[in-house]
């Protein structure tokens, strides 16, 4: 399965990772790297040719990048060089005091938390870890936490809402752990917790899926004020190849099951389930890590500046309002059979262009978020 | 993972009509189908093996008779996904519909159970696995709002697959829904009973099944997030007897109590008295 082939060949170092469908890419990227060396070495100027290859290579890339496919934007939410959350530490994480531990069972390596300073606001950080390294992989299950990680993200958050700190959570897992401890320590009770507790949390919260958006594992910390999405992340209440095992009777069929199944941030955004696209650079952002790294932070900051000027009650109000009405997809069979078009489709107005309007940020905020898109 | 209903056997003799007589899914017992249903609640009086009972026959065990009063029944997916698997997903509800008779996973309305007023819901495992979509997310947001207005207990007999696939991340948001929305009902000092029953799994087992202030569970009911196949696939080894069933999780610490299906109206009625208004 591709999955297993992309997991493989997961180095974090050296260039030999690439999808299938940017072979093209990488072939006009090896002939410029040629005529490069060939120009440094010698006689001829060859600078012509080689601004005409960036040319090509700019446009394909874009000509292949707006057009991915759902299972394509898998994979490269997958993608071994894929920005991850210890990078995320790294770049917009300033005077980060990691804090560990449920109080309770132990430590889950799959879930990081921790005081932070993100464009000057005070936060609690907490993100899903996958590893750079294999050694780093198997320590953190690949990203795949327990149920002493959704309990201690709770605890942190509490920690967090008694000290008036907002919460940001990273998310990128495939999803929690299957495995007889997840079951017996109750990761359905953590999990459902979380969900609860997060709705009534005190403190702004913004949720942001970089890559892996994986089911009941992702939703498990990201219940908030905004839930956004990185351009070529995905979110999906099952992955693909799972899918394709069950409706399909055959994980071959992962392809078309990622298309059926509106897990990219486009169609995610159509159907009014998530509030912003965070745009990435330009050929997805394991090519420049870190302006997709500054794309989020940017975002974030504006997202926080925002959020806390805004009463908490208010702010409980408008979450609410937001998990009340989110995904209505329904309509009574009455109107149906009359042919009303009645559609109970979510609500009317999304929570955030409310809050927009009421606070009068408008302009601010659509300012910044055209920012981020060009960014 | 669909419903495994007792199967009716053939009627040896010419005399007797088919479907008189039923065997039990677990040990063969040969049972009276009028007496299996009525009597014995679909519960085998040999090996008490508690099979899966419909929405509207739960509804019948638990309620007094004639006291339930149901709510939003004619809720449907409007598809906007256009779900097509081996079959387009709006075929399927229609075949569900058919088969079934209800339009969707989860019938909810008002009921008194031995004589105490609450909002109930149940759930159908015979539709689509009880699969918590847009629909079932709603009703059981509406029950739980309904029983805030009304100042009223709420319980609910869970049984389902988790998340429909169907649906996407449509199913996914129902999780969240429905968990904050009980998070009023809990600040507001609301009473909130689960009863667990074979088998309540996935999204909605990791939203409002493991929320209840009271969570039972009937025997040997299967209860977990993850699935068996995929846990054993995971670990590549075999899991342990009797892993994720009721007495599993009651062992581990995660539910109240384990009731038998004829006790259920009893036990529903103490717990109110303790807790309920």
């Amino acid at each position: 399965m591709a999955e297993t082939e992309n997991k493989s060949s997961g180095s974090s170092s050296g260039s030999g990772a690439y999808l299938d469908f940017e072979k093209p890419l990488i072939r006009i990227e090896e002939e410029i790297a040629r005529l490069e060396s060939l120009q440094t070495g010698g006689q001829r100027d060859l600078s012509n040719e080689i601004n005409e290859l960036r040319t090509t290579l700019k446009s394909m890339t874009k000509q292949i990048y707006s057009n991915l496919t759902a299972w394509e934007t898998v994979l490269v939410a997958r993608h071994p060089r894929r920005p991850i959350l210890s990078d995320y530490l790294k770049g917009i994480a300033k005077d980060f005091v990691e804090l560990h531990g449920d109080r309770n069972w132990g430590d889950d390596k799959a879930m990081v938390s921790g005081f932070a300073r993100i464009a000057g606001h005070k936060v609690m950080l907490i993100g899903h870890s996958k590893g750079k390294d294999t050694k780093e992989r198997i320590a953190c299950n690949f990203g795949c936490a327990h149920p002493e990680g959704y309990r201690k993200a709770m605890l942190k958050m509490k920690l967090a809402e008694k000290y008036g700190l907002p919460v940001v959570c990273l998310i990128d897992t495939q999803g929690a752990y299957p495995g007889i401890g997840a079951e017996e320590r109750g990761i359905a009770q953590a999990i459902a917790v979380n969900l609860m507790e997060m709705s009534r949390l005190r403190v702004p919260v913004v949720c942001v899926v970089i890559g892996e958006g994986g089911s009941g594992g992702a939703l498990g910390i990201g219940v908030g004020d905004r839930v956004s999405m990185l351009e070529h992340a995905f979110y999906s209440v099952i992955s693909p190849e799972g899918c394709a095992a069950i409706l399909f009777k055959t994980g071959e069929q992962a392809r078309r099951a990622a298309e059926s199944l509106k897990l990219t941030s486009r169609d995610l955004k159509k159907l009014d389930l998530i509030d912003d696209v965070i745009s990435e650079p330009l050929g997805g952002a394991h090519r420049q890590p870190e302006v997709a790294i500054q794309n989020v932070e940017s975002y974030l900051a504006g997202t926080l500046r925002e959020l806390k000027r805004v009463r908490i009650e208010t702010l409980l109000k408008r979450r609410y309002h937001r998990l009340r009405t989110v995904g209505g997809f329904f309509e009574s069979v009455q109107s149906r059979r009359e042919g009303k078009t009645g559609v109970r489709k979510g609500r009317g107005v999304p929570a955030s262009r409310v809050l927009v309007e009421e606070t009068g940020v408008s302009t601010s905020r659509k300012r910044r978020i055209d920012s981020v898109v060009s960014g | 993972m669909m419903a495994t209903q007792p199967t009716e056997i053939p009627a040896k003799k010419s005399d007797v009509p088919e479907g008189v007589w039923v065997s039990c899914d677990k040990c063969g017992e040969m049972l009276f189908n009028k007496q299996f249903e009525e009597e014995y609640l679909r519960v085998c009086p040999k090996c008490n093996h508690h099979h899966r009972t419909d929405a509207r026959m739960r509804i019948k065990q638990l309620c007094d008779e004639g006291a339930f009063e149901e709510f939003l029944s004619d809720l449907v997916s409007t598809d906007p996904l256009e779900f097509k698997d081996r079959i387009p997903y709006k075929d399927r509800l229609r075949e569900m519909e058919e088969k079934t008779g209800e339009t969707e996973a989860i019938v909810v309305g008002k009921a008194y159970i031995k004589g105490r007023g609450v909002i109930l819901g149940v759930m159908n495992p015979s539709f689509i696995m009880a699969s918590m979509g847009a629909v079932v997310g709603e009703k059981v947001t509406a029950a739980i709002e309904r029983a805030l207005e009304e100042n009223l207990p709420l319980v609910m007999v869970t049984a389902s697959g988790g998340a429909r696939m169907q649906e996407g991340m449509i199913s996914l948001v129902q999780m969240a829904k429905t968990s904050a929305a009980l998070a009023k009902l809990d600040d507001s000092g609301g009473l909130y009973i689960v009863v667990l029953t074979d088998p309540t799994t996935a999204g909605v087992a990791a939203s409002f099944a493991m929320l209840g202030d009271v969570i039972i569970s009937e025997p040997k009911a299967m209860v977990g997030f993850a699935g068996p196949r995929v846990i054993a696939n995971t670990i590549k080894a075999e899991l342990p007897e009797g892993f994720q069933t009721a007495e599993f999780l009651l062992e581990k610490g995660f539910i109240d109590r384990i009731v038998q299906r004829k006790d259920l109206r009893s036990e529903v009625a103490r717990i109110i008295d303790y807790c309920g208004k």
